[in-house]
């Protein structure tokens, strides 16, 4: 998308010297050793080593990696109905400070964005914020209710140009209701999201179902809840050919079920969290709730499957589900606690720590999984990359050398991170949204 | 109860320390084997001339080193007279004043002869006399078991200092010491030998 | 022993016998004149109920007023709690009041670990929803300490070489959960007896073995607790009826002639007669169920005793501050 234009050509040209690109478009590999970025008018100018410009202000870059600015398709921003817990502004500061261009605003509000109006209100609050694009995701059916089809092609023809749908948070359980979205949505190049949880096999379920659900005597939540759904959908889309996207992937069985769907050729992508990536289903051992998220955190042999899957693409993309909620929906039992955790300003630590350290992920399979796939599968023209010469010159700079710290709360308005006093790696540095700083030395510009 | 710390009234649970096991501090025997028999013996003729042959007595021993004191009483009082005196221990520490100041700690036994208490001569049966703090809880933990004609205190060792208006009727040894030192009752039953030694201020009574 | 009681888990094999033997002490309180210890005057005991059960709060109750404790029952019916307000302001407000032991019982799982966590005193879990029952677990070690090695005898020992088939739902059994744990620690070998849609998944990491079939497992148990059948699990599908249930799972007359001689029959209660147990066994003479009641007291007992019986936790106020 094109979206919102900050400073409408950019205010001034910078100068990023010396950056390890990763993400660069043909011709100009990572191996290629550091190089300048030259930002003038939104774009990039030039890339190449040695590069000038009068009057252009210099970010020196040496030692951090260039990535094309991040996508997230799974974001919830709250607002409208919650503004308590997050809003526009605060999510896509937080966005921005992550090292996001761009986030898809999940349908899960009150109201519901089902509607024309919904999609383009989000939308505008977007743009008026400027800090990070904000794409509004369209629900599948009317208010969540898995009944009836939401108008998916008025919000599509909309102001905001809709074309990822779910009804995240809850699932399209009807087998019929899936199989219409997904044919109905082909008309215009839309893909509809899953949120893959078999609705009675997750009836009252709180943590995976496996032996720490079993010690804590929290009701299960069956692996083969979320497989099922993510077996049936691919059969369905390959049915009526038809983009499906699978959401918050979180067992090694769906994955599995995707590589298989994939390898049919069938039009099937999918995303997993960075706290998917990283956390296991034993944090729930001293019933904090701010490790409850749905889907659960499973097992330390799921997070490896799933880490393993990213990495060979069959998962496509990481997204955060940065899911924010107020102090008391977490400060309280566990049954009784809001499902979800934030995401948006660890996600790319997160990541490192989980893919690259670990030598599973180069920094040009991060700018892929992060930024270019995401951009595709949410059908924004403008984001993902590649850095090269005549692209939007939104990017994000970072340093995975920066020494580990622990995560402190930061610009989100809640608090709800699972990663409060972990310590991760890496930091952002800058992040540009079509050649505007949006985030300088770590901090919101 | 055995001993009693340096400038506190609550002694440490039965210290597991043996003759050599107090190596590295100064311990000064003030009785040994011999002389505690023979103050045992003592005691048991007087509790026998002070009650008329041991009519209608208890005895109670405080736990942990005054219950194999009263079984020795009690062994001396058949061995003298054949008559078999009744004989059992009584638990204070759900009675202390001083719970508050250290960990729960576990229970002694409760253990009172078939007869009961009532209208009985109930001779509790100590190691070492202190502050007076746990007779004190002695004698509630009593009066909650029932109604004893009369009661009377018997110790291995008086060591003064006393905090409470109580005194002993039966007095193994009286030893003066300072308040600063530890008197440590060892008894073969739990101890493996038979010693009373002052420990600390360089050992010097 | 720890500051508070919230799973049998936290207790070594050595805290669990310091409990039976601190309760075995306490025992005979109940044939004195006065049924009354000083201990614990001046502290505060609340016993904080989200859940109806008056057994289990009595029984507590009980134990805390013989130890000459104040007792604050907070019952959360009818309370600002059903007006919404949340536990922690709820604990807030206890901590207000100076409590120095809370007992709760709550029907969210790991509701009392949370509590724990916002207030200084100790928490005793009573219950939390399908998690755990410790001292439930306690009661019970000691009612099978007591019959099967003999009471003032058992001191000390644990239940080495005991076998003891816990029968029925498992997986929503707070004491279940807290049995396993409890009695393997202590030595036992425990079988779970249930149908498979009444087991967790992961039981096989259970230190206690599993059976589909009750009637192998009599002639080998040394005790068998029955668990009681909640009417709701009825209508989810975990068995056709009750009428099979029992066929398959509940203690008859003829089932119980097949334990050894020796053996007992528990329940937690409240029992369904007729359901996981016949009349005649719940009155029979291995039926040690009265006994259990009078045993809860004895136990929670020696589990106030302990944990606010010495010298107040100078930690708390630290770990409270997180």
């Amino acid at each position: 998308m094109t979206g919102p234009a900050p400073g409408k050509g950019g205010q001034g040209a910078w100068l990023v010297r010396g950056a390890a690109l990763a993400g660069a478009g043909a011709g100009v590999a990572q191996a290629d050793g550091p190089a300048d970025i030259l930002v003038r008018g939104g774009t990039i100018a030039a890339i190449g080593s040695g590069l000038s410009q009068a009057g252009a202000r210099v970010l020196d870059a040496d030692g951090l990696v260039a990535l094309p600015g991040l996508v997230d398709l799974h974001t919830h921003l709250r607002e409208p109905g919650r503004e308590d817990a997050e809003t526009v502004e605060t999510g896509t500061r937080a966005a921005a400070l992550g090292g996001y261009t761009a986030v898809h605003a999940m349908a899960n509000t009150d109201p519901v964005a089902d509607t024309a109006g919904v999609v383009e209100q989000v939308w505008r609050l977007g743009r008026a914020c400027g800090r990070c694009d904000v794409q509004p995701v369209g629900a599948v059916s009317v208010g969540l209710g898995g009944v009836r089809l939401a108008e998916l092609g008025t919000m599509a023809d909309s102001a905001a140009r809709v074309r990822v749908f779910s009804d995240d948070g809850r699932c399209v359980a009807d087998p019929l209701l899936m199989r219409r979205a997904l044919e109905y949505v082909k008309a215009f190049d839309g893909v509809i999201a899953q949120h893959a949880q078999e609705p009675r096999l997750t009836e009252g379920a709180q943590l995976n179902e496996g032996e720490m659900s079993g010690r804590l005597g929290l009701a299960g939540w069956p692996a083969v809840a979320e497989e099922a759904i993510v077996a049936r959908d691919c059969l369905l889309a390959a049915h009526v050919g038809s983009a499906l996207h699978v959401c918050h992937v979180s067992t090694a069985g769906s994955a599995e079920i995707i590589r298989w769907a994939k390898s049919k050729g069938w039009p099937v992508t999918a995303e997993v969290t960075p706290h998917h990536l990283l956390l296991t289903d034993e944090l729930a051992a001293g019933y904090d709730p701010v490790f409850k998220v749905n889907p659960p955190l499973r097992t330390a042999a799921d997070v490896a499957e799933l880490r393993r899957a990213l990495a060979d693409g069959t998962i496509d993309c990481v997204a955060t589900d940065h899911a924010p909620h107020p102090v008391e929906a977490k400060e309280t039992e566990w049954p009784e606690a809001a499902f979800g955790m934030i995401g948006l300003e660890t996600a790319l630590r997160a990541v490192q720590q989980a893919m690259v350290d670990s030598g599973l992920l180069d920094w040009d399979g991060v700018a892929d999984r992060m930024s270019a796939r995401p951009a595709r599968i949410g059908r924004l023209a403008g984001h993902g990359g590649p850095l090269a010469a005549g692209r939007p010159a939104s990017l994000t700079l970072y340093d995975p050398a920066a020494p580990p710290e622990a995560v402190t709360p930061g610009a989100s308005k809640s608090r709800n991170t699972p990663f409060a006093g972990m310590e991760l790696p890496g930091r952002v540095v800058a992040t540009f949204l079509r050649g505007v700083p949006t985030v300088l030395d770590g901090k919101l510009g | 109860m055995c001993a009693v710390l340096p400038g506190g009234t609550t002694p440490p649970d039965p210290p597991a320390v043996l003759p050599g096991g107090a190596a590295g501090r100064e311990g000064i025997a003030v009785l040994d084997a011999d002389e505690i028999r023979r103050a045992l013996t003592r005691i048991a003729h007087e509790i026998l001339e002070r009650t008329r042959g041991g009519d209608g007595v208890i005895l109670l021993g405080i736990p942990t080193r005054g219950v194999p004191l009263a079984r020795r009483l009690a062994a001396r009082i058949r061995e003298f007279e054949g008559r078999q005196v009744p004989c059992g221990s009584l638990d204070v520490t759900m009675h202390r004043d001083d719970l508050r100041l250290r960990p729960a700690r576990a229970l002694g036994r409760t253990d009172l002869p078939r007869e009961g208490v009532d209208g009985k001569t109930v001779v509790l049966v100590d190691d070492v006399l202190y502050s007076g703090r746990t007779v004190r809880a002695a004698l509630d933990a009593l009066t909650d078991l029932g109604r004893p004609r009369a009661v009377q205190l018997a110790v291995l060792v008086d060591r003064g200092h006393r905090e409470l208006p109580i005194r002993a009727d039966y007095v193994g040894k009286n030893l003066p010491t300072s308040p600063r030192e530890v008197v440590r009752v060892m008894l073969t039953e739990v101890d493996a030998t038979d010693a009373v030694m002052v420990e600390g201020n360089g050992g010097h009574p | 022993m720890r500051r508070h009681l919230i799973s049998a888990a936290d207790l070594s094999r050595a805290d669990a016998l310091l409990i039976l033997d601190t309760a075995e002490e306490l025992a005979d309180l109940t044939d004195r004149p006065i049924k009354k210890l000083p201990t614990l005057r001046g502290r505060t005991v609340v016993n904080l109920f989200f859940e109806d059960s008056t057994r289990t709060r009595i029984s507590f109750e009980a134990a805390a007023k013989r130890l000459s404790a104040d007792v604050i029952n907070f019952s959360a019916k009818g309370s600002s709690v059903a007006k919404g307000e949340s536990l922690k302001d709820t604990a807030l407000t206890l901590e207000a009041m100076g409590a120095d032991a809370v007992v709760i019982r709550h029907g969210a799982s790991g509701a009392a670990h949370r509590l724990a966590g916002w207030v200084r005193g100790s928490v005793v879990n009573a219950g939390d929803g399908t998690h755990e029952h410790p001292t439930q677990a306690l009661l019970d070690a000691f009612t099978m300490r007591r019959r099967l090695q003999g009471a003032g005898a058992a001191r000390g020992k644990g239940l080495d070489g005991i076998r003891v088939t816990i029968v029925g739902d498992v997986l929503h059994s707070r004491v279940a959960r807290s049995n396993v744990l409890l009695l393997s620690a202590l030595g036992a070998q425990v079988t779970l007896a249930a149908p498979p849609t009444l087991l967790p998944l992961a039981v096989d990491s259970w230190p206690c073995a599993v059976s589909y079939e009750l009637d192998s497992e009599l002639p080998k148990s040394d005790a068998v607790m029955m668990l009681r059948v909640q009417t709701e699990r009825m209508t989810a599908a975990y068995f056709p009826s009750v009428r099979e249930y029992s066929r398959r799972y509940g203690l008859d007359a003829a089932r119980m002639a097949r334990l050894p001689e020796h053996a007992i029959v528990m329940h937690p209660g409240p029992m369904n007669r007729g359901v996981e147990i016949a009349a005649e066994v719940a009155d029979s003479a291995r039926s040690t169920v009265v006994e259990q009641v009078a045993n809860g007291v004895t136990i929670r007992m020696a589990v106030l005793y302990l944990l606010l019986g010495g010298t107040e936790f100078p930690e708390a106020a630290a770990e409270v501050s997180r």
